[in-house]
């Protein structure tokens, strides 16, 4: 479902972000995007969730063709898609329950819906008793899993994570990793980006390796690899 | 769509509310400016009857020869009052005349002795003639001085006050000219530190922006809940701006009714108060919108 077709991208003055990458991912996949800092694992993802264009080659997702899409039309196509951040990117002066909320009045839905599926999203990610706090008010981990109680709870056909443990110890990293494996086994696309080492090799699935932009290795069960 | 109006009017109150201190520090400087914006409107009150308080004292009389008769001169008044550039005409008698002068005379006894000493009415009927713009007086006065009118006619004052209407007349025209280019101009600095204002703020929340973008939220969606905002601002702005300008006429009125008799700024606030409220509320809410959505744009890409 997602396909990227002989995809380049430099930026000018700073060099090659990405050099004729190409990989296709399946529904139900999870997959790893592995690599140093600037391999240009956060670069795939901005092309994908269409936040910037190739300079060369093709974007697909589903059946979109994410390179064509104009800014008009990327708030519908994003709908589709779940994004989690490094930084959480929560919306501070929102709780955690209108942030998780938000989600879902973006796309319109009934306030009777959004009142009944975003308490059992967050009890699902154990925020159940934090509802009405603001970000500012959650510890890091507890607002990565706002941040991916908001990417799920439109039911996305992929949630992307990017980073999504960089911030975080390693209690709350293996926490949020198993979030994102049940969120696979309730059938979601999951692409995550990481440079940790220990999360990729505990995963034992599919690792898409790149460095300096160039994708050097793509195993089913992959290591967290690099010479 | 009904959905997502109400759902921008929710969202822009509840910013406004938790953005507290940025909405506080916005709606001071805003307020700073429609108070700015109230004191030219008033400006432009205070101008343009200082302005026609000088008109007010400009005039011209035609006084008539003795043997004029009253219809003869009735009849010029008429013709008078069919100018396009006359405002009005007052007639006044000989009999009238006689009135005034004997009591702006009352406590002079040798000039009443004079007058009352005499058989008939030495003083001749007049007729007070006002237009409607003052450069138009030089008009009038040909129209009166035409031969056909001269065996009626004894003098024009014109002639002998021509220098200093012709001045009256220009200052009222720059006051007017002056008052309308310090107005506009000022209003057009008013407007833009309200539209900067407002952008700085925006310029706050532009990460924010970028995480509903991600999120799937559609411009409009984006967009409207700070448009909703700015014009809260707005409103809000207008409401203390009137509400601070109120006692500071209070005070300044009895003052400026010195300088300009029958002007009462205080008066003219209070029975204005609606029609200047809808003034503020349309340049504090407009420009308070319009920014909002003017800032809103630049983050809107990708």
């Amino acid at each position: 479902m997602i396909v990227f077709q002989g995809v380049s991208k430099h930026y000018t003055g700073h060099g090659v972000a990405l050099e004729d990458v190409n990989f296709q991912i399946d529904p139900g996949e999870f997959v790893s995007l592995a690599g140093r800092s600037g391999a240009g694992k956060s670069t795939i993802i901005k092309l994908l969730i269409g936040e910037e264009k190739p300079s060369k080659g093709r974007v697909f997702f589903g059946q979109y063709e994410v390179n064509k899409l104009e800014d008009n039309e990327l708030p519908a196509f994003r709908r589709h898609i779940g994004v989690v951040f490094q930084d959480f990117r929560l919306l501070p002066t929102k709780t955690a329950y209108e942030n998780v909320a938000f989600a879902l009045e973006v796309a319109g839905r009934p306030q009777r819906e959004i009142a009944e599926l975003v308490p059992q999203v967050l009890d699902m990610v154990g925020l159940g008793d934090k509802m009405k706090n603001f970000p500012n008010e959650l510890s890091g981990g507890e607002r990565q899993r706002v941040a991916i109680a908001r990417a799920m709870i439109h039911r996305p056909e992929v949630v992307i994570a990017d980073e999504p443990t960089g911030n975080l110890d390693p209690f709350h990293t293996f926490e949020i990793i198993k979030l994102l494996e049940k969120i696979n086994q309730l059938g979601t696309t999951v692409v995550l980006a990481t440079h940790d080492k220990e999360v990729i090799n505990n995963l034992e699935k599919r690792v898409i390796t790149l460095d300096k932009g160039r994708l050097i290795r793509d195993e089913k069960k992959g290591k967290y690899i690099l010479v | 769509m009904f959905t997502i109006i109400s759902r921008i009017f929710h969202f822009g109150f509840k910013n406004f509310w938790r953005n507290g201190w940025l909405s506080t520090a916005t709606i001071a400087v805003m307020t700073l400016a429609a108070i700015g914006f109230l004191g030219l409107i008033i400006f432009g009150v205070v101008t343009r009857s200082a302005a026609s308080a000088i008109q007010d004292k400009i005039d011209i009389s035609v006084y008539f020869n003795t043997n004029t008769s009253e219809d003869e001169i009735l009849n010029i008044q008429q013709s008078l009052e069919g100018l396009s550039q006359v405002a009005s005409v007052d007639y006044i008698s000989q009999d009238q005349a006689l009135a005034t002068f004997q009591q702006n005379h009352a406590n002079d006894p040798t000039v009443s002795q004079a007058i009352n000493e005499l058989d008939t009415n030495p003083l001749e009927a007049s007729l007070n003639v006002k237009a409607k713009d003052p450069s138009e007086y030089g008009a009038i006065n040909d129209y009166l001085s035409s031969p056909d009118l001269a065996p009626y006619i004894d003098t024009i004052s014109y002639a002998q006050n021509q220098d200093v209407i012709n001045r009256l007349a220009a200052i009222v025209r720059d006051v007017n000219i002056g008052g309308w280019i310090l107005t506009v101009f000022l209003a057009l600095v008013a407007g833009l530190v309200m539209f900067n204002t407002i952008r700085l703020a925006i310029y706050s929340n532009r990460e924010e922006i970028g995480v509903m973008r991600v999120v799937g939220a559609s411009n409009s969606l984006v967009r409207g809940p700070f448009v909703v905002e700015g014009m809260l601002w707005g409103l809000i702005a207008a409401l203390i701006s009137l509400i601070v300008f109120a006692p500071i006429l209070y005070f300044v009125s009895p003052y400026l009714n010195e300088f300009i008799p029958g002007l009462n700024i205080f008066q003219y606030f209070y029975m204005h108060i609606v029609q200047l409220f809808v003034y503020e509320l349309l340049f504090g809410v407009v420009i308070g919108g319009l920014s909002s959505f003017w800032a809103v744009r630049r983050y809107l890409k990708n």
